[in-house]
């Protein structure tokens, strides 16, 4: 991709999600192509670029909520380079399946996961405990709880048409098209 | 032991004939003896009454005078709502835990006594007050905190912590409560004297058609806060056909009086219950019933005793029983007690209630008039409405539509708290100006009055010309006062704790959204709000009153909604926006979980994403 090109720049994030958001945008098809056309992609698991170069962005598509303090941080970056955050899905808006773990307490969730668990076999009873691996939350957040988030698109994942439309609808500066069977879940 | 259980239970069962509609009493009076319902109750219940257990465990858990946890044999419950905290209520209940060793929520180790917390009892001119089992102490301190806790280590007899009595009938052997009546304005409808029996024998004395007539000339509408015109509601009832096989219709007084800075019925209930009664027996009259329920909030069980000692000398004098006055129309009235629930003050949950259930909303229609207790036509009224409807028979509605204005006649019971010299209840005639009203009880420098309870308006002085009527500021009587020092928002966050505590949780924008209200207002008084957060409330709050099922949920954003209008700057100064973005609720550092991961380094905002 040309670093010169003059094209709005779109970031995509997966946090505490489980990527279906991005098979999702994948799931396009052939207007990938049409848009490579009418964007260029910065910092994104489908370029795989992995931090932001200085460069503003147009709009960041956050998928996930926030589970750890990684999650916070790269949230955070998304907000400070891009002019419109977009949460994408469930668990962006709402937390999700990850949320569910906020009804049991951090050291019980661990502990069934990494100790008790029925098909656990620890016989130390060892925790991750590696620096590299980023701190849990107390809570799963969605991420307007800890950033401003501009535009939510509900669905689980949202489906290609309704991310389609609605990206195309925000970089033309038009109110985006979402018919009711796009956004209607049951 | 289990034996006893089963064998007490067995009993009082049969107190009730084992009818499963009583099972509210059946819980109450298991609660009382054994200091909870305990899951072996529970079986032992549902079997004697052939109900399923569901229905026993459900009731239980919705009622906050029952317990599954065995209660001290005293339980203290600290009357909380923004009155008592005005006055001093933190330092009470705070005194109150250091000297029992406790904090809210527990019993002392040897389970002697409980220390609760619990919503407006009804006391607000006599604030900071609590429930000792159902003795009413008035007037906290934290000396006098210690003082109760020191007696009762010493005797354990609630009745000993009155010493002196309070005036009227407070003082009367059945009642002997320290409880103050503080009646500041004896109007000349409600709380005027009346000659036992006038009203009744005027009433019979004429058709039902003519009686209801007379209350719809008086133009007399509901005074329980919704305002409804009572003479219609009863034609409605009258003209109700009973479900098949049946002819039983009902007049069921509503003296649940929950909503928070309401207490004018306890005063009438105390002063003129005579009326009260008098009023529901001209009802069933009226409908064509011959049953009536009085419905009784728990926390004036005080009144128990004494007011079914008025119903035993109604009887005696022929004014209640089956031959009222030697005519054929019969009518008798039981008093159903409450088990600490707000929402039973909404007339539908009231009637599942009198049926021995959860105090749950009903849908409607079908109207209570149309199918109410037991599927039979019902009325609800409310005490002073009841008495309102005696004197309109007495004197005549002339005399009643010549106080108050145009579209609200008559008087209205006003229970005046806070921030004012002279706390108390006001009977004065409708269309006066809440400023007249703040003359009268001494607060010439309020800063804002809560009118109609948590659920009505914040009235800022500069619409202090404002009127109390059905058509201005409708008010089932509160009237709370808020001096210059009073932080609104601390008072909003009051009454939405109030009503997140009292959501009886059926519908999810009452139930999740007024947390998320009562939080957001909490995470602006932190100083941690930002202008976004005031659309987003008044959003929300328009979300919750368009799609809840009942009053409550209709009217529990209110508090929000009318400060935001009337005293927005108050907002306004406490948010700001965040220039990166990021959100000022959000705290990075003590929202990460240090346990689970020991050897975690210290975060300065997260770490560096893995290359
Ligand atoms: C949440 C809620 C609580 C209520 N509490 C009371 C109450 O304590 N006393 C009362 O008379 N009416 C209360 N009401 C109003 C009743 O539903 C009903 O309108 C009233 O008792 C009718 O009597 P009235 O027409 O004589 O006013 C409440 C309503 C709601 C929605
Ligand atoms: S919203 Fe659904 S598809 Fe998207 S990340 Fe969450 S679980 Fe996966
Ligand atoms: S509005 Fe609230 S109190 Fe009323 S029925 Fe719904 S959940 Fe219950």
């Amino acid at each position: 991709m040309a670093a010169t090109s003059n094209k709005p720049r779109v970031a995509t994030v997966s946090l505490a999600g489980c990527f279906g958001c991005h098979m999702s945008l994948l799931d396009i098809d052939e207007r990938l192509l049409d848009l490579a056309e009418l964007i260029e992609f910065d910092r994104s698991p489908i370029n795989d670029y992995k931090s932001f170069d200085g460069r503003r962005c147009a709009v960041g598509l956050i998928e996930g909520g926030c589970a750890n303090e990684e999650n916070v941080r790269v949230l955070r970056d998304f907000r400070t380079h891009c002019d419109v955050l977009v949460s994408v899905g469930a668990c962006a808006i709402n937390g999700g399946i990850p949320a569910l773990r906020n009804m049991v307490s951090v050291e019980e969730c661990i502990d069934e996961a990494y100790r008790s668990g029925l098909t656990v076999v620890n016989p130390d009873g060892i925790l991750p405990d590696d620096p590299e691996l980023p701190r849990l939350l107390d809570r799963v957040r969605p991420c307007h709880e800890v950033v401003k988030i501009d535009y939510h698109l509900p669905g689980c994942p949202p489906s290609a048409d309704t991310i389609w439309n609605a990206l195309t609808a925000l970089l033309s500066g038009a109110p985006p098209e979402l018919p009711y069977p796009l956004i209607k879940y049951d | 032991m289990t034996a006893a259980l089963a064998s007490a239970i067995g009993e009082i069962c049969d107190g009730v004939g084992r009818d499963p509609t009583r099972l509210l009493d059946v819980a109450r009076a298991v609660q009382e003896r054994f200091r909870c319902v305990s899951t072996a109750a529970t079986d032992h219940i549902a079997k004697e009454l052939g109900v399923p257990r569901g229905d026993v465990d459900g009731l239980v858990s919705f009622y906050a005078f029952l317990s599954r946890e065995p209660k001290g044999r005293v339980v203290i419950r600290l009357s909380d709502d923004i009155i008592d905290r005005l006055h001093g209520f933190d330092r009470v209940r705070d005194a109150f835990g250091r000297a029992l060793g406790i904090e809210p929520g527990q019993t002392t180790p040897d389970g002697a006594i409980t220390l609760e917390t619990t919503s407006c009892i009804g006391m607000c001119d006599q604030a900071p007050a609590a429930l000792v089992n159902e003795v009413v102490v008035t007037d906290l301190s934290t000396d006098r905190a210690r003082e109760i806790v020191g007696d009762l280590r010493d005797h354990m007899e609630p009745a000993r912590l009155v010493r002196t009595f309070g005036d009227g009938n407070n003082a009367h052997d059945l009642v002997r409560a320290m409880v103050n009546n503080n009646i500041r304005a004896e109007g000349p409808f409600v709380l005027s004297e009346l000659q036992r029996g006038e009203a009744v024998s005027k009433a019979i004395g004429v058709s039902p058609a003519e009686v209801i007539r007379a209350v719809k000339t008086a133009r007399l509408r509901g005074r329980g806060g919704a305002g409804f015109p009572t003479g219609m509601k009863w034609e409605y009832a009258r003209n109700a056909e009973p479900p098949d096989g049946s002819r039983r219709k009902f007049v069921i007084c509503n003296a649940d009086e929950g909503e928070p800075g309401t207490f004018k019925d306890r005063v009438i209930l105390t002063e003129r219950a005579d009326r009260v009664l008098a009023g529901m027996t001209i009802a069933g009259y009226a409908i064509g019933a011959e049953e009536g329920i009085l419905y009784l909030r728990d926390e004036y069980a005080y009144l128990q005793r004494y007011l079914e000692h008025l119903i035993d000398e109604r009887r005696g004098d022929g004014l209640l029983g089956p031959r009222i006055l030697g005519t054929d129309f019969g009518f008798d009235v039981r008093i159903q007690m409450g088990a600490g629930a707000y929402i039973c003050g909404e007339e539908t949950a009231l009637i599942n209630s009198c049926e021995g259930k959860r105090g749950d909303p009903r849908n409607r229609p079908p109207f209570p008039a149309q199918s109410g207790y037991l599927g039979c036509p019902t009325i609800v009224n409310n005490p002073e409405t009841l008495c309102c409807v005696t004197k309109i028979i007495e004197t005549g509605p002339a005399t009643f539509c010549a106080h108050g204005s145009p579209a609200s006649s008559g008087t209205k019971l006003l229970s005046v708290s806070g921030d004012c010299h002279a706390p108390g209840v006001y009977e004065l005639p409708f269309g006066l100006t809440l400023r007249a009203l703040l003359d009268r009880a001494g607060a010439a420098d309020a800063a804002a009055v809560q009118v109609g309870g948590p659920s009505g308006t914040m009235v800022a002085p500069d619409h202090f010309d404002r009127r109390i009527e059905f058509d201005d500021l409708a008010t089932g009587g509160a009237i709370m006062v808020f001096g210059p020092d009073r932080d609104i928002l601390e008072i909003v966050r009051g009454f939405m704790d109030f009503f997140v505590h009292e959501s009886c949780g059926y519908c999810t924008p009452c139930r999740v959204g007024n947390v998320i209200l009562r939080d957001r207002i909490a995470r602006i008084i932190d100083d941690r709000g930002e202008p976004s957060d005031l659309d987003e409330l008044e959003t929300l709050s328009q979300t919750i009153r368009a799609t809840s099922r009942c009053g409550l949920g209709q009217t529990s954003p209110n508090p929000v909604l009318s400060t935001l209008e009337s005293f927005r700057s108050a907002y306004e100064q406490r948010v700001e926006a965040d220039p990166d973005g990021f959100r000022r609720s959000f705290d990075l550092a003590s929202s990460v979980c240090l346990t689970v991961s020991p050897d975690a380094r210290p975060s300065s905002g997260g770490r560096e994403p893995s290359p």
